[in-house]
């Protein structure tokens, strides 16, 4: 008895370590959200969305790294979502089997947690070196190249969830591949690659190292794809680690829109996920 | 008669001939669509070629500059064009065993809870929960860890520290020095806070895939709940949770933005976890955009193509076995 005894207490206390993990982990995470909306949400005026950043010492807004943001998000995920679907295509229909398909998952799976700054120094490599300068569209192409990976993930393990029944049907037919894969396969995961996209879109919003040496940052508002453009996250690394009080609120309010925003991606996208039938 | 069959068949040559060539736009189509998506298929392979022949081609300069040496050399000073990249590469790694340390026993405390203790109605909110705290953005914690956290470690734990430490032999070293606030404890806790939602929802991805034959026959025969982890669910699910951990490790290596923002970026090594180091990403993106002339640009992309070097084996060892993990479930 005394050895049962022994064995429970044991189990009591590492479940109650286990317990305890799950309150100082959440805990803590709920601590730093709790901070962001307080320390965000103080400062939100109108003046934030309709001004531009301003100069030391001065109040002003976060229009032109917003919109800076949003052109850039927008112009990457164009460019890194088609050819994302479509290699995403290729590994889940035509070369299911084939070895390339084990190769590019491999490799695309380590893309995927690659560092980001890395893809920021390729893509200053390849394209802010030889053009000369920092530009917006350097800035798209490295959020591009993250964002790939992502949909080519997504689009792969969706298509694979459709019955091959489906696939079957209209093969007898006499459909050839391509247009079963447009109007069945595509169609039949149409909600899990909204799904990969809308994740893509919320992996690139925060992303801010890639940006830093492609796309700099801009004080002023530019929609000019050849100069360099302001964005959220790059105005919140320059204003929280200076030393002026109206920066430094600025960028939490900075912070608390990133965040929302990827959260609202995540739900929405989550919700999207929950829709779909099941397999 | 025969007249109606010459006018059937003058109907059907053309129907023929365009069904032929509808066929025959269809295959065109299709094979187009094929090379299409095996050419995006290649775009990835030469996407992750093309990282890294830039960053060999752009560390060329340095690696011709200093050779082996740059990996051995403490010393960083831009005015006499001398670089050595190992104070960044042991503040990566020690922020980083920092934040395995403290990150992968909590996860795994969190992932049992989740699958072994909480109540069915918790199970999915607190999942879901866990799993959209992933996808926030490293700066976030960066600026909660830079105005918030960093201030308080100042001013309540790190001076506890140093006096509770000052006579032991070697805590005495590893905490010492005034407290800044910031520095490489710092920067590991922060990186501890950003990996655990990662690592915890693979650990519970994998303690999921244990059969409940399994866990039933333990209880069965009279395990405690404690013994059915222990002893069933972790040995079964080994290969997965390094798998998993290896992930979080890859990440935490690579994660610029927590770490920037508290680190200090001194390029030194201190022997106090309380004195302010520099990670390779901080480096780098400190530096890089005011980095002047061809050397010190080039030192810098050598130290990104180590950082590369170094998770890319982390994430293939990882990738290697979730992968082994699935085929086991396919078994």
């Amino acid at each position: 008895m005394a050895i049962y005894d022994s064995r429970r207490r044991r189990s009591k206390f590492y479940l109650g370590l286990c317990f305890l993990a799950v309150i100082i982990g959440l805990g803590w995470l709920a601590l730093i959200l709790g901070t962001l909306f307080f320390e965000g949400l103080r400062n939100i005026s109108p003046a934030v969305f309709t001004q531009m950043t301003p100069p030391p010492g001065s109040g002003g807004g976060l229009l032109n790294a917003i919109v800076g943001s949003l052109i850039m998000t927008t112009l990457g995920v164009a460019i890194g979502t088609p050819l994302g679907m479509l290699a995403g295509t290729y590994m889940a229909e035509y070369g299911r089997y084939s070895k390339l398909t084990v190769v590019v998952r491999f490799i695309n799976d380590i893309l995927l947690s690659a560092p980001s700054i890395v893809i920021g120094l390729f893509i200053y490599e390849v394209m802010v070196a030889k053009m000369g300068h920092f530009s917006a569209l350097a800035g798209a192409a490295a959020l591009a190249v993250i964002v790939i990976p992502v949909v080519v993930r997504t689009t792969e393990d969706m298509l694979l969830l459709v019955p091959d029944t489906l696939r079957e049907a209209a093969r007898a037919l006499g459909l050839p591949r391509s247009i079963v894969i447009g109007k069945v396969g595509y169609r039949a995961a149409r909600a899990g690659l909204i799904t990969g996209v809308l994740l893509a879109i919320a992996r690139v919003s925060g992303e801010t190292a890639p940006l830093l040496f492609t796309a700099l940052n801009n004080q002023f508002f530019s929609t000019n794809l050849n100069a360099p453009m302001a964005s959220l996250p790059a105005v919140i690394f320059q204003f929280a680690l200076s030393p002026y009080k109206e920066w430094q609120q600025l960028a939490w309010t900075g912070a608390l829109l990133i965040t929302l925003t990827v959260l609202a991606l995540s739900i929405t996208a989550r919700a999207l996920q929950s829709q779909r039938p099941a397999k | 008669m025969a007249n109606n069959l010459a006018i059937d068949n003058a109907g059907l040559k053309p129907a023929e001939a365009r069904l032929a060539s509808a066929l025959a736009g269809f295959k065109l189509r299709d094979t187009a669509f094929h090379l299409l998506t095996l050419a995006a298929a290649w775009t990835v392979l030469i996407l992750l070629g093309g990282v890294i022949a830039s960053l060999i081609l752009g560390s060329m300069p340095a690696i011709k500059a200093f050779g082996l040496n740059f990996l051995s050399t403490e010393a960083w000073n831009p005015v006499t064009e001398k670089f050595g990249a190992m104070a960044p590469v042991y503040g990566t790694v020690v922020t980083s065993l920092i934040a395995m340390a403290i990150a992968v026993p909590s996860a795994l405390g969190i992932a049992i809870f989740l699958t072994e203790l909480c109540p069915f109605r918790l199970r999915k909110p607190v999942g879901i929960a866990i799993e959209l705290l992933a996808g926030i953005p490293s700066i976030i914690y960066g600026i909660w860890g830079l105005f918030v956290f960093a201030p308080f470690l100042q001013e309540h734990i790190q001076p506890v520290l140093i006096s509770a430490f000052s006579g032991v032999p070697i805590l005495s070293t590893l905490f010492a020095g005034p407290p800044y606030g910031i520095g490489v404890l710092t920067a590991g806790i922060i990186l501890a806070i950003m990996v655990l939602p990662i690592v915890t929802s693979i650990s519970r991805d994998v303690f999921e895939t244990v059969p409940a034959v399994l866990k039933e026959a333990a209880y069965a025969v009279g395990c405690t709940t404690w013994e059915v982890v222990r002893s069933v669910v972790i040995p079964y699910t080994r290969v997965g949770l390094i798998g998993g951990v290896m992930l979080g490790l890859g990440r935490a290596l690579g994660e610029t933005m927590a770490v920037t923002f508290v680190i200090g970026n001194a390029h030194k090594i201190a022997p106090s976890l309380l004195a302010p180091g520099t990670t390779i990403s901080a480096t780098i993106a400190n530096e890089f955009t005011e980095a002047v002339g061809d050397l010190y640009t080039s030192a810098l992309i050598a130290l990104g193509l180590i950082l590369f070097v170094i998770t890319f084996i982390i994430l293939a060892i990882s990738r290697y076995m979730l992968m082994r993990l699935h085929q086991q479930e396919g078994r």
